[in-house]
């Protein structure tokens, strides 16, 4: 208990220390918050009415597929890991005591843009809190376990970053997020429920904030916590301890296996 | 009597074609300094790793106090105390973070003293990247031993040391002997394996060529004793003196110098020699060759 506690306690400081760290936790999220709000305040009001939801979401990407993954390649690369397992720090820790910390992270910027959002941008706040709450854990749940896996499974920075990206970029853009996705043509709109994106929103707008919605809700709930627990489990099955032993369980490409509850997802809905 | 806490048998690893390690075999008594020395590449990292667990050998059998370091490694962490050549600690860990941190997953408490008794008592809140080189490795072995481990690995301990921290890593390594605890050393530093070791394996392109104490390796080779002396008169100065072994001399200084295979008779023969021309000894060294000798000849010979 006292190695998890001081454990979860250093990479929680390092979250505050570190500036790329500091920077994709707190910095972009809440900045991009502004920005947004006071830009959508003119030209979208709609996205004020689901502000807080959108950028809890926005914030959750930034800080698991953008902040989470890196650390992963750098403490590879650099022998941290060895470090680490000569003296005993177990693989299942590495990967889930970051999840922990950079949830802990996600829910004070959460809880800024919550009370902030209401206090200075007029946005409505939820209906139900339990649920609010609940959807929270559930969707940091689902994308912290993809940023470990993409840390896990990226063989440099610049593999990292383009993972991310392939799941960052498509979900600020046709996630739900800004643009709702009944507005989206269909093709872009089956390409949305790839995205676990859609269906964060798509559960705080139906459980949290009481609106009509397009997806199934249960269905939503079931891909994104078999997706979490898919890259978590896949995470630590493929975890590498060392760049220079390339030896692991199993091929890299065996992470896409987290995305499958996303297409079987685009099969049955509509 | 002596335990064996380290057993290699045949061990070998290889990368693609490359053979690394190639059927070695030695043990590592209890309470025993065991060097390994060799040039770059000629193995020694990777039978270190081979024997921490980090890398799994092609064939052979290894124990460390009777633990296969493959199948029971989680045993094995708290047995071992491993200062490796490359590793890291993440940037902006403390110093007293880190060690906190390692000794909980050892389950001890944190050795601080060992911070102070290595010089990084004043950057104890540092961050791992506001060190130098020196005091990464000082810090990387406070890590090492801080749990009290039986079996010490420390790889190339004293690179990027000053003076000071050498010597005072030296009397810790000499401390934890005494105290029963058997330290493998891989070096590059001859003088450090001959001054610190018990016993030394050469290894040489993934096989070891010699093993044995650096009295005995050295006293193999063909190397020659260094005799220096000087005197008050000038007994010394007559070029065709012929003493026993000796073959070949020099002059440095005040001193004459004589190169002997037998140091024993040729010792006895100069100073019989001055003494019978009345001549005052003031001073007299005898060298051995160094283990460096003895690996420069060995490799050589290799090669």
């Amino acid at each position: 208990m006292r190695a998890f506690r001081n454990h979860f306690s250093f990479e929680f400081r390092t979250g505050m220390r570190d500036r790329n760290l500091l920077l994709m936790y707190y910095l972009f999220p809440l900045g991009l918050y502004v920005l947004l709000a006071l830009l959508m305040k003119s030209i979208n009001t709609g996205f004020i009415e689901i502000l807080i939801p959108a950028m809890i979401v926005i914030s959750v990407l930034i800080s698991t597929m953008l902040g989470l993954p890196e650390p992963f390649v750098k403490s590879r690369e650099a022998g941290i890991f060895r470090s680490y397992r000569i003296n005993g720090v177990p693989a299942n820790s590495i990967v889930i005591i970051p999840s922990l910390t950079t949830t802990l992270h996600m829910i004070i910027v959460s809880t800024i843009i919550t009370i902030t959002g209401f206090l200075f941008f007029k946005a409505p706040l939820p209906i139900n809190w339990v649920a609010f709450i609940l959807i929270f854990f559930l969707i940091s749940f689902a994308l912290s376990g993809l940023g470990v896996l993409i840390g896990v499974v990226s063989s440099s920075s610049r593999a990292t970053i383009l993972w991310s990206q392939l799941i960052f970029l498509p979900s600020m853009i046709i996630g739900g997020l800004m643009i709702p996705s009944n507005l989206l043509p269909f093709a872009l709109k089956k390409i949305g429920i790839l995205l676990p994106s859609t269906h964060a929103i798509n559960l705080f707008k139906f459980y949290a904030y009481n609106k009509s919605i397009e997806y199934n809700p249960l269905f939503s709930i079931i891909i994104l916590l078999l997706s979490g627990i898919l890259s978590f489990g896949l995470a630590i099955y493929l975890f590498n301890w060392d760049s220079q032993n390339k030896t692991r369980r199993g091929h890299p490409l065996l992470g896409f296996l987290t995305m499958l509850p996303y297409i079987i997802g685009v099969f049955f809905l509509p | 009597m002596q335990e064996t806490v380290v057993a290699v048998n045949k061990l070998k690893k290889s990368y693609g074609n490359f053979v690394a390690v190639d059927d070695i075999s030695f043990n590592v008594q209890s309470g025993e300094i065991f060097g390994l020395l060799g040039p770059n590449g000629a193995g020694k990292t990777t039978t270190f790793e081979c024997l921490e667990g980090l890398r799994k050998p092609d064939s052979g059998s290894f124990r460390l106090m009777s633990l296969n370091p493959i199948s029971d490694y989680s045993n094995l962490r708290n047995i071992i105390g491993v200062q490796l050549q490359t590793s890291g600690l993440p940037s902006s860990m403390r110093v007293d973070e880190a060690m906190n941190f390692f000794c909980s997953y050892h389950k001890v408490k944190p050795r601080y003293d060992l911070l102070e008794r290595l010089n990084l008592k004043d950057k104890i809140n540092s961050q791992y990247q506001m060190l130098s080189t020196g005091q990464k490795r000082l810090l990387a072995l406070a890590l090492a031993i801080a749990h009290n481990p039986k079996i010490i690995f420390l790889d190339e301990p004293t690179s990027g040391l000053d003076v000071q921290s050498r010597v005072e890593l030296h009397s810790m390594m000499v401390e934890l002997r005494d105290k029963g605890i058997t330290i493998l050393l891989a070096t590059h530093d001859m003088a450090e394996a001959e001054k610190l070791a018990d016993r030394v394996a050469i290894l040489l392109n993934g096989k070891i060529v010699t093993i044995g104490s650096p009295q005995e390796i050295t006293a193999t080779g063909t190397g020659l004793a260094k005799i220096a002396v000087r005197v008050e008169g000038d007994s010394l100065s007559i070029s065709d003196i012929k003493f026993t072994a000796v073959t070949q001399y020099a002059t440095k200084d005040e001193y004459k110098i004589y190169y002997s295979s037998n140091p024993g008779p040729t010792v006895s023969a100069i100073l019989e020699y001055i003494s019978n021309k009345g001549d005052k000894l003031i001073d007299l060294r005898v060298e051995r060759p160094s283990l460096e000798e003895r690996f420069l000849e060995i490799t050589n010979k290799e090669k």
